[in-house]
């Protein structure tokens, strides 16, 4: 799976192993202007609407991190996400944890939790590794639904305190909130640019592209692996702990096996393997989500419309057309 | 009267015999699905979708053109297998050449479309069909009543999917369609005309989902969502068998009904997670499935 | 300068228009409920429409009342309920959220409600911690409630005899309240409970499940669970031949649409409570005539009734109150009496229940049908202080002070 992947995303990690100086200074001009957005971003569209896209876009791009540049296909992202949102929810409602605490024991656990699956599901490869993980999530799915105590069931953590930041800030406030998931949004992007772009980041590519290879050169390919799975589980889970704080709410909604196909959606639609794609197809699925709830049950049909046109005519995701057209990685 | 685990023996055969009838489902179902992965290395997401248009179907054709049950027996799975087979023509044969993972995402919109078409011209609360009469009542056989209509759906899905697995393995149209498997470039080199085996396989696993939605339609409502979250299910019977492996899908789908039927007695909050136990456990000690060859 | 254009707007107001309609008010209604999913029959958009209705009948225009009714779909989940409930009340200015059928979501909402201070009457949700543990002075439970349907269904069924029950109960909150409260019931009147099996959810296939109450020899199966469970658990009874063997089941949750879609022949002579039947009296059957051509010949279900109900009175309060300020209206919708065409005369308590009386149907034979839709049979009346938890009881911190 690791070769036909890359050989399917031309847009993608190839060319980024080849980073040029032009495209470092395109990279840093696209990082200035997406962090003046982000900042403009909350006196002109609704705050929680952002925030929420700056969720789901960290959290595609934690999964484009184990897929995009490790050539691993998690079907089963949503058991980090999930479980962080969980114990960011849980900690801060009944332990009265700050909310910068309680964000960080969610991606913790969430770490934690990818290195156990991991180390299971890097023994496997291909559409095998997709499904084991699977497998694992629909157990993570199972165990929130059977401790009710600690999950609240169906109900979900609810009406979980925003609280103050460092017990100083308070968060009640919907734009004190937003700097703070901005922050965490961009830290974010900048440490996975980072890991992308060293040494560690070109062996896993090298990895994806050919193991038996990078094997035969005296790397340890697993390790490798599992190190990307780690930190791709624990990034999913900070996304899923911000969510929690955000909407005062864990659900099981954050575990179920249909959010692991949704943030491959998102991933797909931006663009696999492209560095920006991710948070481009987390804000075309998060608005239309937004947008066309009026319409009903049409939803569903207009979604299923988008990921088919997505697979037949726009593979590379908007971002990977867009680097193609101006022949620069993005 | 012996007790297993507190279970009287004649309860736990009732239970082993209603695994084996849900069993049947996840058989016919994953053995479409076993066809499919065979030939065309994609997993077909549509499937629930399609397995839900064929009780569709047989419902439609009851209502708007009073046919009955055992004419939409076969009715069914012909119309939804040639809805596939233009599906495959146009939409997948296009993604060939590429990761199985397109075909995947494909077929997963595809299904969101067709599950949200029926939702919006059917509802969602499920439509009524009942037994056909000739199998209604059922007879008491001491340790439980078994309906007729569930003892038919045992043999007929025992005997759809052993005539599958013959007509695969054991004569010359089989044969094609495994070199076509193996090897397409050189198949069609001997003159077989591989996309159209192609197709028409995909017809074929297709009509094997309608068929099980219409054996669906009397005991379960006739429902857009009814093969939604049976999908996932129904991956981990595949996996577990072994991808494209016919007797391993069937035997499998058997199987792991069996087990969650007992699952059901003993911790019957578990019964929809112990096949995805069994999964990652299968994975991790045969990791091509109990039936598939290491690729 | 803000004032000044204020002044100057309202002055040009009185001018332009009749004064009748100088006190313009207008509200913005949000009809929040399931639209794709499970309970989009028994809600959906036959809510919308009813919605519309109360609109149409309380002649709100005439009156000075503006109203726009908007509508989303909140999946059943609680995360894209409470999304769409906070940018409606933050971004899009809604007054008011209707039905939210889910318990798990109309709790969610139920929170932001209180939060944001607007008004939440819900009609689509059985939890009865909606106006208990959760309750909120924001938040009127309209329709029907766990208790409720506990108490018509679980009582009705001891006193006629069957008082030892098992439990099919969907492995959820919801499903697992359903059966305390059913327990509870039951044992009050002095009937027993068996045993209980926790089915996962959802689930298509309940044999296994229903043979174990077979088993239990319970004269009573109580099937703790909703929509398609329901549906599935009642078909295969029936085949398993269940009924037939002498052991009833009572649908603690079943909606005119689910009995639709089973139909009669599966369902006859299933017993079950509702707060509203359209074929009820004549008032009820011309209401019911208008909805269904206004929604493609369907009958409404208590849900959709209780929207009708709920918006309609919301508006009375409007005008009585003369403002939308959140705290008037409701102030003026707990002391106004409920009347409407659909429930009667009734009242809203001060924990934000909504009383009236409940009934207890059985559905009909098919040979007792007359025409589509023609369901059930009334076998008693349950007066509203009985169907609904007294207030001596209720855990809700606004009885208490």
């Amino acid at each position: 799976m690791a070769d036909a992947l890359s050989a399917d995303v031309p847009a993608g990690g190839l060319a980024v192993t080849e980073t040029t100086k032009g495209t470092e200074r395109l990279h840093r001009a696209i990082f200035i202007g997406l962090a003046v957005l982000v900042a403009v971003a909350p006196f002109v569209a609704y705050p929680v609407f952002v925030m929420k896209v700056m969720c789901f876009a960290l959290f595609a791009l934690a999964f484009n991190l184990l897929l995009g540049y490790g050539g691993l296909l998690s079907f089963g992202h949503a058991a980090y996400f999930g479980m962080a949102s969980y114990v960011s929810a849980y900690t801060a409602k009944n332990w009265g944890l700050t909310p910068e605490l309680a964000i960080l024991s969610g991606t913790l656990i969430a770490g934690l939790l990818g290195a156990v699956f991991g180390s299971l599901a890097i023994r496997r490869q291909g559409i095998y590794f997709a499904m084991i993980t699977l497998a694992l999530a629909q157990m993570v799915f199972f165990f929130s639904l059977q401790t009710p105590r600690f999950t609240g069931g169906e109900d979900g953590i609810q009406s979980v305190p925003r609280g103050k930041l460092f017990g100083l800030i308070s968060l009640a406030d919907d734009k004190a909130l937003y700097y703070v998931v901005a922050v965490i949004f961009m830290a974010g992007l900048l440490l996975i640019y980072r890991i992308i772009h060293s040494p560690f980041g070109q062996v896993c590519k090298a990895i994806r592209d050919n193991e038996p290879r990078a094997i035969s050169l005296g790397y340890r390919a697993n390790r490798y692996k599992l190190a990307v799975f780690v930190l791709s589980a624990a990034l999913a889970g900070l996304a899923g702990s911000t969510k929690a704080i955000v909407f005062q709410l864990a659900s099981l909604t954050d575990v179920h096996w249909s959010m692991s196909g949704e943030v491959v959606l998102m991933t797909l639609v931006g663009g696999l393997g492209t560095v920006f794609g991710p948070i481009v197809g987390a804000l075309v699925i998060v608005s239309m989500q937004n947008y066309l709830a009026s319409l009903g049950a049409w939803v569903t049909v207009v979604q299923g419309v988008i990921f088919v046109i997505c697979v037949m005519l726009f593979r590379e995701g908007i971002v990977g057309v867009i680097s193609r057209a101006i022949k620069r990685p993005l | 009267m012996f007790e297993l685990l507190g279970i009287p023996p004649q309860a736990l055969f009732g239970q082993v015999l209603l695994g084996l009838i849900n069993g049947s489902f996840y058989a016919i179902l994953s053995l479409g699905l076993a066809v499919i992965f065979g030939l065309l290395n994609i997993i077909n997401f549509t499937h629930g979708a399609q397995y839900m248009m064929g009780a569709f179907v047989a419902w439609m054709c009851l209502n708007y053109l009073g046919i009955n049950y055992w004419a939409a027996l076969l009715l069914a799975p012909l119309i939804v297998g040639i809805v596939g087979v233009l599906i495959e023509r146009f939409l997948i044969s296009r993604l060939a050449h590429l990761d199985h993972l397109y075909g995947l995402l494909l077929t997963f919109g595809l299904a969101l479309i067709i599950q949200g078409l029926f939702r919006n011209n059917y509802g969602s609360s499920g439509l009524p069909y009942q037994i056909p009469p000739q199998l209604a009542g059922g007879h008491n056989l001491g340790f439980m009543f078994l309906p007729n209509y569930r003892a038919w759906v045992v043999i007929a899905s025992l005997v759809i999917c052993l005539a599958t697995w013959f007509v695969i393995e054991k004569t010359r149209l089989g044969a094609y369609l495994r070199a076509a498997t193996e090897n397409p470039t050189l198949t069609q080199a001997f003159g077989i005309n591989v996309p159209l085996l192609v197709t028409l396989t995909y017809g074929f696993g297709v009509a094997l989902a309608a068929f099980a939605g219409v054996l669906a339609a009397p005991i379960y409502s006739v429902n857009p969502n009814m093969g939604a979250d049976l999908i996932i299910v129904v991956f981990a019977v595949v996996v577990i068998g072994g991808m494209g492996s016919i007797m391993g899908a069937i035997v499998t789908g058997f199987g792991l009904g069996l087990i969650e039927g007992v699952t059901k007695v003993f911790y019957p909050e578990a019964s929809a997670t112990v096949i995805f136990i069994i999964m990652v456990l299968v994975l991790l000690v045969k990791p091509a499935g109990l039936f598939g060859r290491p690729a | 300068m803000k004032l000044k254009t204020l002044l100057l707007g309202s002055v040009f107001g009185a001018l332009l228009v009749s004064p009748a309609l100088a006190q313009q008010i207008s509200v913005k209604a949000g009809v929040l409920n399931d639209r794709s999913g499970l309970y989009a029959d028994l809600s959906g958009e036959g809510s919308v429409v009813a919605a519309r209705m109360a609109v149409e009948d309380f002649k709100a225009a005439e009156k000075g009342i503006k109203v726009e009714i908007i509508s989303a779909d909140h999946q059943n989940k609680p995360d894209v309920g409470s999304t769409i409930a906070r940018q409606w009340y933050d971004q899009d200015g809604v007054d008011i959220i209707l039905d939210v059928p889910t318990s798990s979501v109309a709790l969610a909402v139920n929170q932001i409600t209180k939060e944001k201070n607007k008004i939440h009457i819900n009609s689509g949700a059985a939890t009865s911690d909606l106006t208990g543990k959760a309750c909120s002075p924001n938040t009127i439970h309209w329709t029907y409630d766990t208790y409720a349907l506990a108490q018509g269904t679980g009582g009705a069924m001891v006193k006629a005899g069957g008082d030892s029950w098992f439990f099919l109960t969907a492995d959820y909150a919801f499903g697992h309240a359903l059966e305390r409260d059913t327990a509870a019931i039951v044992t009050k009147n002095g009937g027993k409970v068996l045993g209980a099996v926790r089915t996962p959810f959802p689930g298509t296939d309940f044999s296994s499940f229903l043979l174990q109450a077979q088993a239990s020899k319970a004269k009573v199966i109580g099937l703790a669970n909703a929509g398609g469970d329901t549906i599935n658990s009642i078909k295969q009874a029936g085949e398993f031949g269940i009924v037939a063997g002498g052991q009833k089941l009572a649908g603690l949750l079943v909606f005119l649409t689910d009995v639709h879609a089973l139909g009669l022949q599966t369902a006859q002579g299933l017993v079950l409570t509702e707060a509203f039947y359209w074929d009820t009296n004549d008032q009820t059957r011309a209401w019911s005539e208008r909805f269904a051509k206004a929604h493609g010949g369907k009958k409404p279900t208590m849900v959709q009734a209780g929207v009708y109900s709920g918006m309609l009175h919301y508006l009375k309060a409007v005008e009585a109150a003369k403002s939308k300020d959140t705290a008037a209206v409701m102030a003026k919708m707990k002391e106004l009496p409920t009347d409407d065409p659909l429930f009667g005369k009734g009242s809203v308590r001060i924990d934000g229940r909504k009383m009236h009386d409940m009934y207890l149907f059985e559905v009909k034979k098919p040979s007792e049908s007359k025409a589509p839709w023609d369901y059930y049979k009334q076998i008693a009346v349950l007066p509203a202080e009985q169907a609904f938890k007294p207030l001596s009881e209720s855990e809700c911190p606004l009885v208490k002070k």
